[in-house]
């Protein structure tokens, strides 16, 4: 398999012009003559698209090609406004890189062919749907914001693998900050094309490529179709044909959508408008300097510097947010997996009921570090750390401060302890005489009795003591 | 009043400057010769005669508050190939009857900016395709000294409104010689400037890569002026120049003295008109009596340039023109679904020519054809621009004759594209290799037809070329209005 995705650029402005690039406008608010077409009108490039682009094939490992040139792919359809959009095609700006993904315990690397610049098409818009409108109307808002394509070699051996491509790549987008990643929004769509060869055969069938899939289920879903497919063709001596399939949801399979014959002639050519685009060593090392450390390196480092599980860091490292909130954390509380282990349970809970990302937190690290502490010297029970923790992710209070206002502080002082398990083993007998009698495990229902009485507020760990000390006498 | 017609832009502003004619007077002589002249001439597709009167109020509140500008309240026609705001731009072509541009061209802002009257929109080929002005979907434009011929093209309605005096000057576009020639055939001064010069923000594409604006004019002087006005780095357009552009007024009346003039041997071609050939003889021998010499060069691959152009220009076209489908604007006719509706409006929007090279454009950039003959077309274009590049170490400028031929009878050439094509076999390498070239009058044929002197510069020698221009001008009191233009 090999994956073509496109990334809609989160630059303020259009590839070829000034227009905004904000979703959900009023429609064809966000034009001017050069994205509507207009005869006359001239493309002029976006160099902060430039900056994505190379900032993107650095991440990849790609080589930067010093000179690339912008080319016309021509088809018709109304969405389309100038008959052709504009792209690259031979020398785009990127060339040669590779991903690497996480396979269980391996690493396997996925090689990246190309990634290069285009612009969006505009929406065809219909009064409900297109089968039951009698006219379409056309929004250019979307026409000519800028897209990168990446186009991976056919490296990908499963549906597991493709998903993990793919999810990597969205993380390694998000991490640059040039792509929100939102497939619902289509900021990062997939195309897949797919083939199979007989085992121990070293070329690969002829492939099909599929279109539609806008969800890593349906991505799934239409590969493990698509695979079966092709094999059960074959199987029954058919042979696979070069087609465009369309990926249907509801009924999880594909259907050809056009044949070898009907494929598009695009007649590219190098777009006239546009000199080539040449970019100096200069420019590449200033977009280095502002590249983040991506998901995988920091993945590695976690695991070696923290000496976190591979499943942590995953979860961690998912996120930049997220791992900058772990790193700050373990700054002050320097107890990596105690840290890591929170975040996970609690804090993921909390900001996924709150819809908040983790930079946004009311909860800071500091706080977060403070609550831990508050538990490792004993001032509060683990308990009470989680019964307090939507509160404090929600209110953003001091934990030192919550503790205190609701008088939280756990009761480490012998005497107060022990009369109460005092008063508990007076008025339970027949509980102390079969605990006696072997039933060790009623040592939690006394547990529960004292804490009943000191709203959970005492040392666990000394009550603990003082029970079995009292109760083996 | 007749006299206006032999003033040059400066001479006129000083009229108007000293207020012995208004613009509005100005304007309404020129809009009384259009009404008058061109009912045979067809040299306008439109007259705005409301926008020009407006303008030139406009322009005479101005003058009256003592403020400048270089063309404040002179009246120009405009090639109908230049978005306008407001104003209805059809490229000659049924496909954009109805289309009003929201916008100006950068060429017609620079107008505007200085001041100028709008007078109408000047006939050409559709879509700039076409060297006779036969091609427009509404009217033949005749040429002013023999109504029986075309006046060239594309910019022929620009060329012939200049040359009958329907205008004080005009701005054509030149792709494979679209200035030039008409400039020649109808005795005027064109000039194609260098590839980059003059932003294409607004003109409507024909060829991008050879697309360019430049000036058509009565005489050397309002050339170098329009230029000064219209050239210069825009970034609208990707691929405008930046460097500086100079006064070219200030080159007009320097000798030209120890220029070298490089004289191509391959441009003696077969079915060159004697009369042609002569004439420009006599001016080479002009130009080496006022001191200039020449010397001999050699463009060796002249002889594809016409293919390659051909290649290329269509090509471009193919995709140019693709956004006429009929979805946003122009003309549409409706069909029973998307495919339907495209094929109708195509079929009925576009003229033949039109078709043939979308048509051969198509078929250059095929998979399985392109590489023999876009890409190819590209390589010897390089060869093209190489051979120019070889010539100008031996020479300054370049000297040839425009047109193998003066001005051809209606109808004489419309049957037979090929031997349309083959009389731009001068002009077209000059596009080819992003050269600035220009037409000056020279003299005229047996029958009375002008002809006109091909220079070409090295890139952005604009300067030079106005400069070798204007001597030849000055000494040679060649002829510029045919005299029954002339008439009371």
């Amino acid at each position: 398999m090999g994956l073509e995705v496109h990334a809609h650029l989160l630059t303020n402005s259009k590839l070829f012009c000034g227009c905004s690039t904000k979703f959900g406008a009023e429609p064809n608010s966000h034009t001017c003559p050069t994205c509507m077409g207009l005869p006359g009108a001239l493309p002029v490039l976006n160099r902060k698209v430039v900056d994505f682009a190379i900032k993107l094939g650095l991440a990849l490992h790609c080589d930067i090609n010093r000179r690339s040139i912008f080319a016309r792919k021509n088809y018709f359809y109304p969405d389309l406004p100038k008959g052709y959009q504009i792209s690259q095609y031979e020398e785009p700006i990127c060339e040669n890189g590779y991903l690497d993904v996480f396979m269980g315990d391996t690493k396997k690397r996925i090689r990246v062919k190309r990634v290069h610049m285009e612009e969006d098409a505009g929406k065809l818009v219909h009064e409900s749907t297109i089968e039951t409108s009698s006219y379409s109307m056309v929004d250019y808002n979307r026409s000519s914001v800028p897209l990168l394509e990446i186009v991976s070699e056919p490296d990908i051996r499963t549906p597991e693998e493709a998903i993990l491509y793919l999810k990597i790549l969205r993380d390694v987008l998000i991490y640059l900050e040039i792509c929100d990643g939102n497939m619902e929004e289509g900021s990062f769509r997939c195309d897949a094309n797919v083939s199979v060869r007989r085992k121990g055969e070293a070329i690969l069938g002829t492939r099909a490529e599929l279109k539609n899939l806008n969800s890593f289920r349906s991505i799934e879903r239409s590969l493990d179709y698509e695979i079966t497919r092709q094999i059960e063709l074959i199987k029954k001596g058919g042979e696979v044909v070069q087609e465009t399939r369309l990926f249907n949801v509801d009924e999880g399979i594909t259907y050809s959508m056009r044949g070898k014959e009907e494929a598009h002639d695009y007649r590219y050519f190098p777009e006239p408008d546009l000199l080539p685009l040449v970019v100096d060593d200069g420019w590449i090392a200033d977009v280095r300097k502002t590249l983040p450390e991506l998901p995988i390196e920091k993945m590695e480092r976690f695991m070696n510097e923290y000496g976190l599980p591979k499943y942590d860091v995953e979860i961690l490292s998912s996120d930049k947010g997220l791992a900058g909130y772990f790193e700050e954390t373990v700054k002050i509380f320097p107890e990596p997996k105690t840290v890591s282990n929170w975040i996970m349970t609690e804090l993921l809970r909390e900001l996924k009921d709150g819809n908040v990302s983790p930079k946004d937190s009311p909860l800071s690290p500091a706080h977060l570090a403070e609550l831990l502490a508050l538990i490792k010297d004993g001032t509060i029970s683990i308990k009470i750390g989680k019964e307090i923790f939507p509160e404090l992710c929600k209110s953003g209070a001091s934990p030192k401060r919550l503790v205190a206002d609701k008088g939280l502080v756990q009761i480490s002082d012998e005497t107060a302890i022990t009369s109460i398990v005092e008063a508990v083993i007076a008025r339970s007998p027949k509980e102390v005489a079969e605990f006696k009698a072997g039933k060790e495990k009623l040592l939690g229902f006394f547990v529960g009795q004292v804490m009943k009485e000191m709203k959970g507020k005492a040392n666990p760990k000394l009550l603990n003591e003082l029970l079995l000390k009292r109760l083996k006498d | 009043m007749e006299t206006l017609l032999d003033m040059n832009i400066t001479q006129l502003r000083e009229l108007l400057k000293r207020k012995e004619i208004t613009s509005v007077e100005l304007t309404g002589f020129y809009l009384d010769r259009i009404k008058r002249y061109d009912v045979e001439l067809l040299t306008y597709i439109k007259l705005t005669e409301d926008v020009a009167m407006d303008m030139a109020k406009e322009a005479d509140a101005k003058i009256a508050k003592g403020e400048d500008g270089r063309l404040l309240g002179v009246p120009l026609g405009i090639k109908d190939i230049y978005c306008t705001k407001g104003i209805e731009t059809t490229c000659a072509s049924q496909m954009l009857k109805g289309f009003i541009p929201p916008y100006d061209a950068t060429v017609i802002k620079r107008l505007k900016e200085e001041g100028f009257v709008h007078l109408g929109r000047l006939n050409m080929d559709e879509f700039a395709m076409g060297s006779s002005t036969e091609n427009s979907s509404f009217q033949v434009t005749k040429n002013p000294w023999d109504l029986e011929r075309i006046p060239g093209g594309s910019s022929g309605g620009s060329a012939s409104a200049t040359a009958a005096g329907l205008c004080v000057a005009s701005l054509g576009t030149d792709t494979g010689g679209s200035i030039r020639q008409p400039a020649s055939l109808c005795g005027t001064v064109g000039m194609k400037p260098t590839y980059g010069r003059v932003s294409r923000y607004g003109l409507i594409a024909f060829a991008s890569s050879l697309d360019q604006i430049g000036p058509i004019t009565r005489n050397v002087t309002d050339c170098a002026m329009l230029m000064s006005i219209i050239a210069g780095y825009d970034p609208m357009d990707s691929t405008s120049l930046t460097q500086p552009v100079p006064d070219y007024m200030e080159y007009l009346g320097r000798d030209i003295k120890g220029m070298k003039i490089g004289i191509p041997k391959e441009y003696l071609v077969e079915g060159m008109d004697p009369d042609v050939k002569k004439t420009v003889e006599d001016a080479i021998s002009f130009y080496v009596k006022n001191g200039a010499s020449t010397v001999e060069i050699s463009l060796p691959h002249t002889e594809y340039a016409v293919a390659t152009y051909y290649i290329i220009c269509t090509a471009e076209a193919s995709s140019n023109l693709a956004r006429y489908d009929g979805v946003k604007y122009g003309l549409r006719v409706d069909g029973k679904d998307i495919i339907d509706m495209y094929k109708k409006t195509r079929l009925k929007g576009f003229g033949k020519e039109v078709k043939r090279r979308i048509i051969l454009g198509t078929y250059v950039l095929s998979s399985g054809y392109y590489d023999a003959y876009y890409k190819k077309a590209g390589q010897v274009r390089t060869l093209i621009r190489r051979d120019f590049e070889e010539a100008f170490k031996k020479c300054d400028i370049i000297i040839t004759p425009v047109s193998p031929t003066t001005a051809f009878k209606a109808g004489e050439k419309t049957e037979d594209p090929l031997t349309m094509y083959l009389s731009d076999i001068f002009t077209i390498p000059v596009n080819l290799a992003g050269l600035p070239g220009m037409s000056l009058p020279c003299g005229f044929d047996s029958a009375g037809l002008p002809i006109g002197l091909q220079i070409i510069g090295q890139p952005l020698d604009e300067a030079r070329m106005l400069q070798a221009a204007y001597v030849f001008e000055a000494e040679n009191n060649v002829k510029k209005i045919p005299e029954r233009f002339r008439n009371g």
